[in-house]
């Protein structure tokens, strides 16, 4: 424990170019999860490293302001009958299960395989998931765009309906969200895995999000809200781990949640005014673009590694910055597409109001 | 349900802003006892738990009025299911 508090001292300077960095990468990053549930985080870890903040204080502050905003954008939903609490909460729990044990295989890695180990096990855990899942939710997403059938309620999928039939006495319980009791001993799988993903890359979400809509069957509004409960419970779990190592830097946590707080009420917002596979939509371009970006860096730590022939410093310092930059553009295509939705709807319902004023129906 | 405007929360907004605000200068101007005492780690892991809590209460409802004041509002009479 001695190390890590000595290591903290080191908490970076704050002036006021990278106070309005972090306010700014905080809204962006808040609205699309006030949007899709989360997200931003898998920019905020390195952006905040960029800055000179050590990795763990990085990961640590982060999920502070994770679990906070989580908190505030799942009150909004709420509001708007998005959130199944209970859904949440039985995920949630057992999500908390995966992140401690994901953070314990990250340190087994780490020991056996240096830093570099441990930055090919994150890489191609993104790279693999990322393409399977992010694909087919993109894919999914598509179909009902090209299908024209953007406005009919969502299928439920052959998988769902499985999962719904199977009764296992003892173990049944009832969530708002899908209208019908499901085995706890499928959310709890469920929930686990999205807590190790979250414990390895960041964004549990980009699991718990899509195996909410295709294994369990909630509609993508309510499965997007209730994921905002999840992050919420295994952020406040995972911010108390790390703080009681002393790695929160509170000023980088409040400084973020100060820009995503505005970011996520304007994502919860947009979320009334657009048809539900635009939730898929934006989650499965955010995941593919990402896909890109990490990787891009899968060669770098197998050269590190030894697997592969050594690449140049210059060659290193070339596909981390493109990396960033990939990152960053899938975060602000992300939110680019939520807020021209938004504004697309705002104006289609000003519009039908002002028709309904001037056949004086009102 | 529609047809008549909503009084905006503008006591909202600015009560809040202030809390808020004071709240950020608060954690500026004493950055250094703040980050010393947080960062020691143990029970003391309580304090950002705590201050994160108190931030999203007052910031959070300072951001809320700040959308509906500038007139962004959701979606009047969305169905959910």
């Amino acid at each position: 424990m001695q190390d890590v508090v000595s290591q903290v001292s080191n908490f970076i300077d704050l002036n006021w170019v990278n106070m309005t960095y972090l306010f700014l990468v905080g809204f962006v990053g808040g609205l699309v999860s006030g949007f899709i549930g989360s997200g931003g985080a898998f920019v905020l870890t390195p952006g905040m490293m960029s800055l000179g903040v050590p990795g763990l204080v990085a990961v640590a502050s982060n999920m502070c302001h994770k679990f906070p905003k989580a908190l505030v954008g799942s009150l909004k939903r709420a509001k708007y009958g998005q959130v199944d609490v209970k859904l949440g909460i039985v995920l949630g729990i057992s999500a908390e299960a995966g992140v401690l044990y994901g953070a314990h295989i990250q340190e087994n890695i780490k020991k056996a395989f240096g830093d570099a180990g441990s930055n090919l096990y994150v890489s191609v855990a993104f790279v693999v998931i990322l393409a399977v899942v992010g694909g087919f939710v993109l894919m999914d997403a598509w179909k009902t765009y090209k299908s024209g059938t953007t406005d009919a309620e969502e299928k439920v999928t052959k998988l769902a309906k499985w999962v719904q039939s199977i009764n296992i006495p003892g173990t049944m319980v009832y969530f708002k969200s899908l209208n019908a009791r499901i085995s706890v001993l499928f959310t709890i799988p469920l929930g686990f895995a999205t807590g190790m993903l979250a414990a390895t890359i960041a964004v549990g979400g980009f699991i718990g999000v899509p195996a909410m809509i295709y294994v369990l069957g909630a509609p993508s509004l309510m499965a997007s809200a209730t994921e905002l409960v999840i992050a919420f419970v295994m952020g406040l779990g995972g911010s108390f781990k790390y703080a009681m190592s002393g790695l929160v830097d509170i000023r980088l946590a409040m400084i973020i949640l100060a820009g995503s707080l505005f970011g996520i009420q304007l994502g919860a917002i947009g979320t009334t005014y657009v048809k539900p596979f635009m939730i898929k939509m934006v989650m499965g371009v955010i995941m593919v673009t990402v896909l890109f970006s990490r990787a891009l860096m899968v060669p770098v730590y197998m050269s590190q590694l030894g697997l592969i022939s050594e690449i140049g410093d210059t060659v290193v310092k070339a596909l981390k910055s493109t990396s960033f930059a990939i990152m960053i553009f899938a975060l602000a295509l992300g939110a680019f597409i939520v807020l021209k939705a938004m504004w697309q709807g705002r104006r289609e319902e000003k519009l039908a109001a002002q028709e309904a004023v001037s056949h004086g129906k009102i | 349900m529609g047809g008549y405007k909503k009084k905006k929360p503008y006591a909202s907004l600015i009560i809040m802003g202030i809390v808020s605000t004071a709240l950020y200068v608060a954690l500026l101007l004493n950055q250094d006892i703040i980050n010393n005492t947080f960062g020691k780690g143990g029970m003391y892991a309580f304090f950002p738990i705590i201050t994160a809590f108190v931030f999203s209460y007052f910031h959070g409802a300072f951001t809320g009025s700040f959308w509906t004041v500038m007139g962004v509002e959701a979606k009047k009479k969305k169905e959910v299911k």
